[in-house]
């Protein structure tokens, strides 16, 4: 690793960690956590479809996943008394073993039949949730505890939230965590063998197969990592807020997750956690021009899409920057 | 002849009602350099993706050193050593020339997925000889040159040698060529026959290759298969292919004109 990637890096960290809290604390602005907490999460969800991207696969369908972790943790916590904690990697699991049965048949379709079933999930998440009666339908599950004590050997690794007199810090630091290590494995694997398979098959399926790729399984590997992703951010975003309902995650999340993308760039890891910090605090900043937000929204996205085809991050790669 | 390395037995491939091979029979010795040749439409595409998994056969069957391969998935064929390069000109388009060879060194892994994501000592031992073994036939290859260039970026003529690297990655013991020296002029494809050649001496590998240059399959091949209409109307050394009636027929009746020698 080149020495300015190693400073681009501390100071990413330093800002999140420190920086951040800091800067909260001597303004008062307390509510900023809640906005960044979910922009931490959301970038999570994003990172998965960015790697479903990255085999070449447009998915416009992990608000689905996002809802099937938020009710697998909230139906654990609430009707069998399992810790948050436990239930976090279960949420994520659980995801993916779904998305790998998902996925095997719809992962043979490509290009736009790919990306209209994955927008059908979505609703077919919500309908199942309405439904089925362990997730409790409309009403959906309410009253949801905390996250309690996570201790290994008697020793507390983190306290029990509830007894936290600022639980908005606890959650931001969990969910900046959370990105971190998400972006940490995204890198790993673009960045390994892994990654360059991904790449081949994005490129050319046929002659990835022909090279001895076994290229159902690498797609079917890859869009269950995404998955995983889409339930972890969506298992803590119920703990946020306590609560989960059948239109918790809806279509419109779904199509975020991939504008994110877009926005910041499919080229670069780090794309989706830069487009979802810009189009979830630009779409608030637009709060100001009232009934035109949308309008403008929309526009602006489009004007985007037409100058920078490839993302925000490519100006970087344009300037003979680093990938 | 010793044991066939390679033998198409009976195959037939059907879509909807055209037949693009019709009971296609020949075996193929091991080290051996076989031309599959034929006017346009002959079904010989259709046939190369027949033995290497891509296309399964209606009927019939394809025996790899005594084992069926037909209808395996082509990741699986080509773990067993048979590997295709594509007619239509097939790279990564958006890799170097370098990645392109390294990247398809997959079937050469020792460590896993999970190991290459630890950067396990598996892994980067592998990582190293991939890049190795790549530079090795960047060199047979003659690609020296254009090593680092973008795939995309490429003429026709080193897009035939990248795809032919990249089949070689996989350290196969039978490749299929389908059209190599396509849109190449008369320099390059005496450059690529030599290359052929060197590919059965020195490296041991069993060639079978689709061509329409003439003069480059009669210089090439120690035997010729001559399909027409998805049936094969004829096998045997060059000689004898320039003078079989059939042969002659076949391509005075097509628009390629006359079987050029
Ligand atoms: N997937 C397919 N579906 C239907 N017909 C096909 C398919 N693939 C090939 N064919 C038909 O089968 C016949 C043989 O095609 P093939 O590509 O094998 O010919 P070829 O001998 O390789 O020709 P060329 O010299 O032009 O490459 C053609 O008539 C072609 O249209
Ligand atoms: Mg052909």
């Amino acid at each position: 690793m080149s020495n300015p990637r190693i400073l681009g890096i501390a100071a990413f960290l330093l800002a999140v960690f420190v920086l951040v809290p800091v800067f909260i604390n001597l303004t008062g602005r307390w509510d900023f956590y809640y906005t960044l907490t979910s922009v931490a999460l959301l970038s999570v969800a994003a990172a998965g479809v960015w790697l479903t991207f990255y085999i070449g696969r447009i998915n416009i369908g992990q608000g689905a996943y996002a809802l099937t972790g938020g009710y697998v943790s909230a139906i654990l916590i609430t009707q069998y008394g399992v810790s948050f904690w436990v239930t976090l990697p279960v949420a994520g699991l659980f995801c993916a073993l779904v998305s790998v049965v998902i996925g095997l048949p719809i992962l043979r379709l490509r290009g736009v039949y790919f990306a209209m079933v994955t927008l059908v999930l979505t609703e077919v998440a919500r309908l199942t949730a309405l439904a089925l009666p362990v997730t409790n339908g409309a009403k959906g599950i309410t009253s949801i505890p905390l996250p309690g004590e996570l201790s290994l050997f008697g020793l507390t690794i983190i306290p029990d939230f509830a007894t936290l007199e600022n639980p908005k810090l606890a959650f931001y630091l969990m969910a900046a965590v959370l990105m971190v290590l998400t972006y940490l494995v995204l890198w790993r694997i673009v960045n390994s063998r892994l990654g360059h398979l991904c790449r081949s098959l994005q490129q050319n399926e046929e002659l990835s197969a022909s090279i001895g790729v076994n290229t159902a399984m690498l797609r079917v590997l890859s869009y269950a990592i995404s998955s995983f992703f889409g339930g972890l951010a969506g298992a803590i975003f119920v703990a946020i807020s306590q609560s989960i309902y059948p239109s918790s995650f809806v279509v419109q999340d779904s199509v975020n997750f991939m504008l994110y993308c877009f926005v910041g760039g499919l080229g670069s890891v780090f794309g989706p956690m830069l487009g979802t910090l810009l189009l979830y605090f630009g779409w608030d900043l637009l709060s100001i021009a009232k009934e035109y937000q949308l309008l403008i929204y929309s526009g602006t996205m489009i004007a985007l899409m037409l100058v920078l085809p490839n993302g925000v991050l490519s100006l970087l790669d344009r300037k003979g920057g680093r990938k | 002849m010793t044991a066939p390395i390679l033998q198409v037995k009976g195959v037939t491939k059907r879509y909807g009602g055209l037949t693009a091979n019709n009971d296609v029979t020949f075996d193929v010795a091991p080290r051996e350099i076989l031309s599959v040749i034929g006017p346009n439409g002959a079904g010989k595409s259709t046939l190369f993706k027949q033995i290497a998994g891509f296309v399964t056969p209606t009927t019939g069957e394809v025996i790899y050193k005594g084992n069926r391969i037909s209808g395996l998935p082509p990741h699986k064929v080509a773990r067993m050593g048979v590997v295709r390069t594509f007619q239509e000109t097939t790279i990564f388009k958006s890799m170097t020339v370098r990645e392109n060879i390294i990247v398809a060194h997959h079937l050469r892994s020792k460590a896993s997925l999970l190991g290459f994501f630890f950067g396990t000592g598996q892994a980067q031992a592998d990582e190293a000889e991939f890049a190795a073994s790549a530079d090795d036939i960047i060199d047979f290859l003659g690609l020296q040159a254009i090593r680092n260039e973008m795939a995309s970026n490429l003429p026709q003529g080193h897009l035939r040698a990248l795809g032919m690297a990249i089949g070689l990655a996989t350290h196969p013991d039978v490749i299929l060529l389908d059209e190599p020296f396509a849109g190449m002029n008369h320099d390059e494809t005496m450059r690529m026959v030599n290359l052929v050649r060197r590919l059965r001496d020195e490296r041991g590998l069993t060639v079978l290759l689709v061509e329409h240059d003439m003069p480059a399959v009669m210089k090439i091949s120690d035997r010729i298969v001559c399909i027409n209409f998805g049936e094969k109307i004829a096998e045997g050394t060059p000689a004898e292919i320039q003078a079989n009636p059939r042969v002659i027929e076949a391509y005075l009746g097509s628009e390629d004109a006359a079987i050029g020698m």
